[in-house]
């Protein structure tokens, strides 16, 4: 890369970390008051117990396990959507891969509250934790709940090195850009990073070997948040399209959340030039086959149920279609396929605007479909008399408002902290696609050219 | 004179002056290259590519996999109750932590390796912050002082200002 080149890429991708405008700290005030509102409501709840939610009899799984689900979901945004972009070397990745894997950090620490806050005495969490206490006891491995704290601590451990390696370069383009504090913790963070060929080599090899690793745990993570459903004899949920249906819906939600942060970032932070156009028409390709294998399960799940014909199952699907919860599942049915399946699948209309509008809908159609999972299986067992019905008090709203309000806040830190693209590989991008295919960097330009000049001007990102 | 060097403004430029310097009879492991971005597409980023790396990240999942048959094992056999109707030692249930552990283990050999083999964290040597801004640092640390003006024509042959530090 030329060296104007090299510096308008810095100066771009490093302005949100040395400007900040007022409107940066109104939107943290905003989140971060909503978050200690909701910090202040879990504290209450500690403090007057469970009987200030809805949960009761027989619904005692329902809004605070629907968000561990969600989140959970969600997190498979980036990790795993990065991870598969690396191994099949997909170009137009670069910009889009750091934007994802924080989604992935911070969806999983939120999802990861969720179990804890469901507890009535959520500072015994640690009991979980496979440490012997004094009697020898350990924890039960054979219980679903145990195998959900293996495989989150995985995913969190893989996802949150899977983030930070590719960070150490750019550490270390802060570190030689700035002075004084600034660049005495880029300094230390940066590792006393060079950029050696070997350095390059072992990072880019750490990075493949990661991406393998990583996206059989990603799937194995979901299959196993879908293992503390299907090993309960409750209706309609001792299936064993579980797994798989709970994958898919992950990856249709994190691609969903994926395009909402990127359309947020490209708007606030003005990284038109970085987050094309193209990128949302690919990820929005991707959603658009998610939502067709998302009615795909659903249509499988539901028809297997109704022609089988069990009396508790029957209950509980007839509660979705055409009961109480009906609703809220045809709300779901028109977020998650009708809405994306008629603006994705249009050209004209899989535009930025058209694929954020999809995410939307996508977003709050995932959530009311871990809703519709939960509650009307639990308000329906097998017996008659044990049904019951749920509604949601002031306290799991605001708790469950607080999380989202968590995850702005968490990302719009980040993004003032660290470079929320990741600029080496954004510049080797520009070899990769420059040297390999002409026609395709003419075609796919993964950088902006110089300010005044046309976009899309091949003769402007050769490699020198 | 702890180093002399120079920067280049492209990959050929900097892959000439190594050229040089090797025609001066220095050897690949003297010849210092730092770069703001990898030069996979180009040969100067064709040095010190062989690694273990893949075969001790399964060294890594290997002692994951024994760490998870050794920990579910032992700990179902430490309180023998039966749980579900299930054997004492489940192991379609256990597998879901050997999975994991595998995993892990792997995730974590690689990270070790990583940091190890690329030598981090290091104390800087030689480098220029200009490297940042696309320039390609070419030098050699600590050179003899005999072959000081060769390593010098080297260096300006590629088209590089020699600096020394």
């Amino acid at each position: 890369m030329n060296e104007a080149a090299a510096r308008r890429l810095n100066d771009d991708l490093l302005r949100p970390l040395v400007e900040t405008s007022w409107r940066f700290w109104v939107l943290v005030l905003l989140l971060g008051s909503v978050v200690v509102t909701g910090l202040a409501t879990w504290l209450y709840q500690m403090y007057r117990g469970f009987g200030l939610t809805g949960i009761n009899m027989p619904v005692y799984w329902a809004f605070y396990v629907t968000n561990f689900v969600f989140w959970i979901g969600i997190s498979h945004a980036g990790t795993l959507i990065s991870a598969i972009l690396r191994l099949v070397n997909a170009g137009w990745r670069r910009p889009v891969t750091r934007c994802a894997e924080v989604i992935t950090v911070f969806a999983l620490m939120i999802g990861a509250l969720f179990p804890i806050i469901h507890l009535g005495r959520p500072w015994l969490f640690f009991w979980l934790i496979p440490y012997p206490s004094e009697r020898q006891i350990w924890p039960n491995f054979r219980s679903p709940l145990v195998w959900d704290f293996f495989a989150i601590t995985t995913y969190l451990t893989g996802s949150v090195l899977f983030l930070l390696l590719p960070m150490i370069p750019d550490f270390a383009l802060v570190r030689d850009r700035s002075t004084g504090r600034r660049n005495r913790i880029y300094g230390a963070l940066a590792l006393g990073w060079r950029g050696t060929p070997k350095q390059w080599h072992r990072l880019e090899s750490a990075m493949q070997i990661m991406a393998i690793a990583i996206i059989p745990v990603a799937v194995s993570v979901h299959t196993i948040v879908s293992f503390d459903f299907s090993m309960a004899p409750v209706p309609m949920w001792h299936s064993t399209i579980f797994g798989p249906y709970f994958v898919a819906g992950a990856i249709f939600s994190g691609i969903a959340a994926l395009i909402l942060a990127m359309a947020a970032l490209r708007t606030f932070l003005h990284l038109e030039a970085y987050l094309h156009p193209l990128h949302f028409e690919n990820l929005g390709k991707l959603l658009l086959m998610m939502s067709l294998l998302w009615a795909y399960f659903i249509f499988n799940e539901r028809l297997t149920v109704w022609y089988g014909n069990a009396t508790a199952e029957r209950e509980a699907l007839w509660s979705t279609q055409k009961g109480p919860f009906a609703p809220l599942f045809w709300t779901m049915v028109a977020c998650n396929f009708v809405v994306p399946f008629v603006i994705l699948s249009v050209k004209k209309l899989r535009t930025i605007g058209g694929c954020v509008l999809a995410s939307f809908a996508v977003v709050v159609g995932m959530w009311l479909e871990r809703f519709l999972i939960i509650v009307p299986s639990l308000s329906h067992k097998y017996l008659s008399y044990t049904w019951g019905s749920y509604r949601p008090r002031p306290v799991e709203i605001i708790i469950t408002t607080a999380t989202f309000a968590a995850m702005g806040l968490l990302y719009v830190l980040f993004s003032k902290l660290v470079p929320i693209i990741s600029i080496w590989e954004l510049k080797a991008g520009e070899h990769y696609v420059a040297d390999a295919t002409p026609r395709t960097a003419a075609a796919h330009p993964l950088l902006p050219p110089p300010r005044g000049s046309r976009v899309g001007d091949p003769g402007l990102r050769t490699h020198p | 004179m702890t180093a002399i060097y120079a920067l280049y403004g492209d990959a050929d430029a900097a892959l000439r002056a190594v050229d040089g310097l090797r025609a001066a009879g220095l050897h690949d492991g003297d010849i210092t290259v730092v770069s703001a971005e990898p030069l996979e597409h180009h040969p100067l980023g064709e040095r010190d590519r062989a690694t273990w790396m893949f075969w001790i990240a399964s060294g890594g999942g290997a002692i994951g996999l024994a760490v998870a048959v050794w920990l579910t094992r032992m700990t179902e056999l430490a309180w023998p109750l039966p749980t579900g109707n299930m054997p004492i030692v489940s192991w379609w249930a256990n597998l879901i932590i050997m999975f994991e552990l595998t995993m892990l283990g792997a995730i974590l050999a690689t990270v070790i390796t990583l940091i190890i083999t690329a030598g981090l964290p290091a104390r800087r040597s030689l480098y220029d912050p200009e490297i940042v801004n696309g320039r390609i640092l070419v030098g050699v640390e600590r050179p003899a002082s005999q072959s000081v003006p060769q390593i010098e024509r080297a260096l300006l042959a590629g088209g590089g200002r020699v600096k020394t530090v």
